[in-house]
């Protein structure tokens, strides 16, 4: 005779060590097995878009820093792009170029808190946290040299960048991707092939190559589903279309496929920047920007590849000096929309792991 | 059964022994009480300052080092932190059991230390069946943690809970049967009788039974990988969650006496408890206790988490049947082979070891899988 049993709701979050900021979840549970699951955004809910509408177009680009408060570059990126779209304001060669390496330092950086706080959520005892996050470090240490900030930096600016680099930045950088390398080997040789890892993360939380088009999600969660798109290569923007550099793919959309697909973007980011090192010419950083920016009526959107995602921004235009509506495509949010065909099935254990391997940001959530 | 025989044999067992303690029986019971009382709370703040400063060097971080010299001070900082912090009951508490659960889950570690030999003899209760109580005893810590779970009417907490109890009922069963190689060698249950029979540390013979007995000894005191019970980026803190002040410090007290009791029952068993030379005895014995937790603290900070059901598999598919085979093996050697030298026995156990886990990962992997539902 068959028991009889209840399920069991369980609340994960809003305040909770693994779900990356203010998420709530509201599971469902058969025992340890998860039957249902609920996603609650909007805890971190602060209006950005709608703040936007009050600022001027430069006003705007230190709320974009808040979006994804860990890849504030790409945001500024992002938006700074659209504003140009928008205003048609050219931007000089050398900007270009620095632009560029701080996206990739920022999509490595970003990578390297992703890595860390999934292996943190499989368990390994915050040492590959901390690991990643001495690296990142550095990575911090060099947006500090050029932008004064070491979180948001509200560095790049419509037709250039605010300030041009300081004469040590590129000895420094040349440094840290000479050493990166072999730190990130010493990682993958630390738990990538781990027998735990293995069986905890291999074909756990498979996000399927159709539902993942579908759902548009977009970067490595894609990638790692097979897909091979990546913005960089199917719509260069800025001057992506100069360098040379693979889009590593997974094969099963796991978790373990999002994590390897990740290390592997790190590694092609320091190629991007190894070049971008090479190409980088002198001149001037900053185009003949007006103080107030005031594009013709229209519109514009323009979207990067943002170390989680694409990241879009549509901008319209009523002729004044700020935006009428700025929306904002939030790869974080967006890749969250298959939680549930990911999730249910799995044990509360692996509905973590398959949470941290998403990777998101509750900033660019909520926004 | 262990219990009524603690209660018979404790009275005329003790006034034999040790002969040379003055005042007999209630002087050595007051001594030894004060001794293992003492020796458990200090080597517990050993343990927590090894495991911040080990754990902080492991991880690219320097540690606590504000208080005292080398941050040496911090258990104490920690411990009149916690003292001073507000005792909460949740309001749907089970406040007698939310109570007692600490405490229960407290002493069975203190109560072990009674059959533990700091040297040649030096024990509370020279128990025959020292081993045996041991192993009866630290099952008691998991009804407290049970109550916990329970009691405090917290889903996360009943979760592990769940867990605790899942995980110490599969790993008794290795525990035991490792256990029971080193005794069919030893020949004796008593503690003080495994070390003296320790000519050579049994490490050395029963590789496979160290490794058995070091693992699910793991598993069964909640050390990473197999924290599940707690496993803060799952559930929080498991058990004691709801659980705040002196409470919480009793729980925080329980698992590192628990970490203190396996690696004690560890050195005593496999690494020839107190015997040693040149230093003093109790100083050889405090010495391998903290060499075996240095090696629970790497794993700790090297090694993913299991999944539970991984963890179920792991005891049953690999533990057990390795165990049992161990103990086959060993049965067979000291039948047939009693007067071979232990040197070139112990080249033959690494080998039979060596054989066995390879054969057994082909048989078996940390299965995945997706339930159905």
């Amino acid at each position: 005779m068959a028991l009889k049993t209840e399920p069991f709701i369980l609340n994960i979050g809003p305040v909770h060590p693994s779900t990356h900021g203010v998420f709530r979840m509201r599971a469902t549970l058969d025992g340890e097995v998860i039957v249902d699951i609920e996603p609650v955004f909007g805890y971190l809910h602060r209006g950005i878009e709608k703040l936007a509408e009050e600022r001027t177009y430069t006003g705007v680009i230190p709320l974009t820093d808040r979006l994804d408060y860990l890849a504030s570059m790409s945001n500024n990126l992002a938006y700074v792009l659209a504003v140009e779209k928008l205003a048609g304001i050219p931007v000089p060669e050398r900007a270009e170029y620095i632009r560029v390496i701080m996206a990739e330092l920022q999509r490595i950086a970003s990578h390297l808190v992703a890595v860390g706080s999934f292996l943190n959520d499989c368990g390994a005892y915050f040492t590959p946290f901390l690991y990643m996050f001495r690296e990142r470090e550095k990575i911090v240490d060099l947006f500090e040299m050029v932008s004064g900030q070491r979180l948001l930096y509200n560095y790049m600016r419509a037709g250039g960048v605010s300030h041009d680099i300081p004469y040590e930045f590129l000895p420094a950088l040349d440094k840290f991707i000479r050493q990166m390398p072999s730190f990130i080997d010493e990682y993958d040789r630390l738990l990538s092939e781990n027998e735990i890892l293995l069986a905890r993360a291999k074909g756990v939380g498979i996000l399927p190559k159709e539902l993942a088009i579908n759902i548009s999600a977009s970067g490595p969660v894609l990638r790692a589903s097979g897909v091979r798109w990546d913005i960089r290569k199917a719509d260069p923007y800025s001057i992506y279309d100069r360098f040379e550099f693979d889009i590593p793919t997974g094969i099963a959309g796991d978790c373990y496929d999002r994590y390897r697909v990740r290390v592997q973007e790190m590694r092609q980011s320091l190629r991007i920047i190894k070049q971008a090192m090479e190409q980088i010419p002198l001149g001037e950083v900053s185009g003949k920007v007006p103080h107030l920016v005031r594009p013709a009526v229209g519109e514009a959107y323009a979207h990067i590849e943002a170390p989680k995602g694409e990241l879009g921004f549509y901008l319209v235009s009523d002729d004044s000096i700020a935006p009428y509506r700025c929306h904002i495509r939030a790869p974080s949010l967006i890749n969250l929309t298959a939680l549930r065909e990911m999730m249910v099935g799995w044990k509360i254990q692996d509905a973590i792991i398959i949470f941290g391997s998403i990777d998101i940001t509750m900033g660019e959530v909520d926004r | 059964m262990a219990i009524v025989n603690l209660g018979l044999n404790i009275p005329n067992r003790l006034q034999t022994l040790p002969p040379d303690w003055p005042g007999g029986f209630w002087w050595h019971w007051l001594i030894f009480t004060v001794i293992i009382i003492a020796f458990v709370l200090l080597l517990v703040m050993g343990y927590i300052y090894i495991e911040r400063r080990g754990m902080g060097r492991m991880q690219a971080r320097i540690g606590p080092n504000r208080a005292g010299p080398f941050g040496l001070l911090q258990p104490i900082a920690d411990a009149i932190k916690i003292l001073l912090k507000e005792d909460i009951i949740p309001t749907k508490a089970d406040k007698i059991v939310h109570w007692l659960a600490p405490v229960i889950a407290f002493t069975p570690a203190l109560m072990i230390f009674a059959v533990v030999p700091f040297q040649d003899g030096a024990l509370l209760a020279d128990l025959n069946i020292g081993i045996l109580y041991v192993v009866a005893v630290s099952s008691v810590s998991t009804v407290g943690i049970f109550m916990a779970g329970w009691g405090s009417n917290n889903k996360y907490s009943l979760l592990g809970a769940m867990r605790q109890i899942a995980a110490v009922v599969s790993y008794e069963i290795p525990v035991v049967l490792a256990i029971a190689s080193v005794v069919l060698i030893a020949g004796s249950l008593s503690l003080n009788q495994i070390v003296l029979a320790q000519d050579i540390p049994f490490i050395l013979l029963q590789p496979l039974g160290f490794l058995l007995f070091f693992i699910a000894g793991c598993a069964e005191i909640n050390r990473s990988p197999f924290d599940l019970m707690e496993a803060d980026s799952e559930l929080v803190a498991g058990f004691h969650t709801e659980y705040s002040g002196m409470k919480f410090a009793m729980f925080y007290l329980a698992e590192y006496a628990e970490a203190l009791v396996i690696s004690a029952i560890i050195t005593t068993l496999f690494l020839s408890g107190w015997r040693g030379p040149l230093l003093p005895p109790w100083l050889w014995f405090v010495l391998k206790v903290i060499a075996v937790f240095f090696v629970m603290v790497w794993t700790r900070t090297t090694l993913p988490r299991v999944r539970i059901d991984q963890l179920m598999a792991l005891a049953w598919k690999f533990l057990l049947p390795l165990a049992l085979i161990n103990l086959f093996i060993t049965g067979i050697e000291i039948l047939t082979l009693p007067a071979t030298s232990p040197w070139v026995m112990i080249p033959v156990n690494f080998a039979i070891m060596a054989v066995l886990i390879l054969l057994w990962s082909k048989f078996f992997k940390l299965g995945w899988g997706r339930v159905e539902v």
